[in-house]
């Protein structure tokens, strides 16, 4: 019996060691593109020694370990609780609360995110420069904080309406063809000075552990709503929290100028 | 020392992250679903890693490539390394061809580390019971991203105004939404969203604002902006366009196998 349970533990081991490796190796593959073109850059082009190749080693060993262990907790962590919620949510039938939950998760995860926070700051130097604003310190942080806000609340409603989308089983892209045309429509009224920044904001709002969580709350509610398919229905949060800060942005460049 | 000192301060950025995530997700656990959650050890577990391994990953990123990454963006895109007089206002946009081709080598190689994409691409590849590869995928989207970078380059460069490029993308997504087989919409659509995060953001805001300050006739402040659109807008186009292509060759793979009978 105990050395039955011994056999076990070390077939365990040996298999969690094996599927270590193998994910160490994938990382490192996953690491070796940036460092062929940083390398080959700095030696053919530019023509200049690497400036500290002790820590550019020990960087890189960081980062491959650091992959390594994320993508493993993304297998055993993230997806496994986004799913269960999900599955939860659909087993639970209110409408109500799971669309909360989508605002929080959209909301929460957006308003605190550093990206987002680089961005505002250097968008309320360019409404001062464009004379949006006054240059005054208080006017810069006032601008900055209302448009992280209007972000993180278009990101908020993003996920609602796609949690929405699944829910009824709309397709896709009639949603983001319509945001498109939002995305259009705003860029003619909008001061120009926002414009590039309100573009940009799209590609920064979503974190690393935003995206699994909310790719995996899709999938887990397509999965256990009859009659929706996990891959045409599940996808798809992400591209809306992407596309509704570029009308939202533009919106505050209005009503703010 | 220094790099343990550092670590400690992008472990407590990271966790500034993961708190309000892990309140928002326990909350409503515990109070709206009021259900136990399965493996609860695991997922603690799991999010130990994810935490620690985004730690590392982000303090190896800041120790090693970013500095080279973002000094390599600069140099260039100096005059003096373009072999341009300064003083030139009307400069020609082929004297950048370098700016491009490392434009699209940087926006590829930073893409295919992305941790978010690897997240969508197992998830997609589980969900199509292994029929998107993951390999495959991230190979699209990373393809994506390189065109739209060099692409955003060449418009920072020429200084044409941003929304023209943009709203004709959009067009050229939406005649191939048309044609595009069904399954594969959403996931192209997400993964133009995934792509810019932890790795490319840095590394390609220093690029454009390279090209933004030493550019005759740019200025920093306005037109740095625009090179994260184009790396989400087109990738959507390629990972249609590689279904659109995985579609015309198994249809003439049947043709032929067809006329041989």
């Amino acid at each position: 019996m105990y050395l039955c349970t011994r056999i076990r533990a070390c077939l365990e081991i040996t298999a969690l060691l094996a599927h270590l490796g193998r994910s160490l190796l994938e990382s490192l593959r996953d690491l070796l593109p940036i460092v062929i073109v940083i390398g080959f850059f700095q030696i053919f082009i530019l023509r200049q020694p690497f400036p500290d190749l002790a820590g550019l080693l020990v960087g890189s060993l960081l980062v491959v370990t650091g992959l390594t262990l994320f993508v493993y907790g993304l297998k055993v962590g993230l997806f496994p609780i986004g799913e269960s919620m999900a599955h939860d949510f659909a087993a639970k039938g209110s409408l109500f609360w799971v669309l909360v939950f989508a605002f929080a998760l959209g909301f929460g995860t957006t308003v605190a995110e550093p990206a987002l926070i680089a961005v505002a700051d250097e968008a309320a130097q360019v409404a001062a420069a464009g004379g949006m604003i006054e240059a005054a310190p208080a006017a810069l942080a006032r601008y900055a904080s209302g448009l992280r806000l209007t972000v993180a609340l278009s990101v908020g409603i993003a996920i609602m309406v796609g949690v929405i989308r699944i829910i009824k089983g709309w397709p896709i892209h009639y949603l983001i063809i319509g945001g498109y045309f939002g995305v259009v429509a705003m860029t003619g009224f909008a001061p120009p000075e926002i414009v590039g920044i309100a573009y940009d904001s799209g590609g920064v709002t979503t974190s690393t552990i935003t995206v699994p969580l909310v790719t995996a709350l899709g999938v887990g509610l397509s999965s256990s709503i009859s009659g929706r398919n996990p891959l045409t229905d599940g996808f798809g949060l992400i591209a809306f929290a992407s596309l509704t800060p570029m009308i939202f942005v533009m919106g505050y460049g209005i009503l703010i100028s | 020392m220094s790099l343990i000192s550092d670590s400690m301060q992008v472990l407590l950025a990271t966790l500034r992250d993961v708190v309000p995530i892990a309140a928002i997700l326990f909350g409503f656990q515990r109070f709206v679903l009021r259900r136990p959650i399965p493996n609860l050890r695991q997922v603690l577990i799991g999010l130990l890693y994810v935490l620690l391994g985004l730690t590392f990953f982000l303090q190896g990123l800041e120790q090693a490539l970013f500095p080279l990454g973002k000094l390599m963006a600069q140099q260039l895109t100096a005059p003096e390394f373009l072999g341009i007089d300064q003083g030139h206002t009307d400069v020609h946009w082929g004297h950048y061809l370098w700016v491009y081709v490392f434009a699209a080598a940087i926006g590829f190689s930073t893409t295919i580390a992305e941790p978010s994409l690897i997240a969508v691409a197992i998830k997609a590849n589980q969900v199509s019971g292994g029929a998107i590869g993951t390999w495959r995928l991230r190979v699209a989207v990373a393809v994506g991203v390189a065109l739209g970078i060099a692409l955003g380059s060449y418009r920072i460069i020429t200084g044409t105004p941003l929304h023209w490029y943009i709203i004709v993308g959009y067009v050229i997504v939406i005649v191939q939404t048309a044609y595009a087989p069904k399954s594969i919409i959403a996931l192209a659509y997400d993964s133009g969203g995934v792509t810019t995060s932890t790795v490319t953001v840095p590394l390609v805001a220093a690029l454009g604002l390279g090209l933004a300050t030493h550019v005759p006739g740019r200025n920093p402040l306005m037109d740095g902006f625009g090179l994260i659109a184009f790396a989400s807008l087109f990738p959507i186009m390629t990972v249609i366009g590689y279904a659109q292509l995985g579609e015309w060759m198994t249809r003439r793979e049947a043709k032929r196998f067809q006329e041989q009978r």
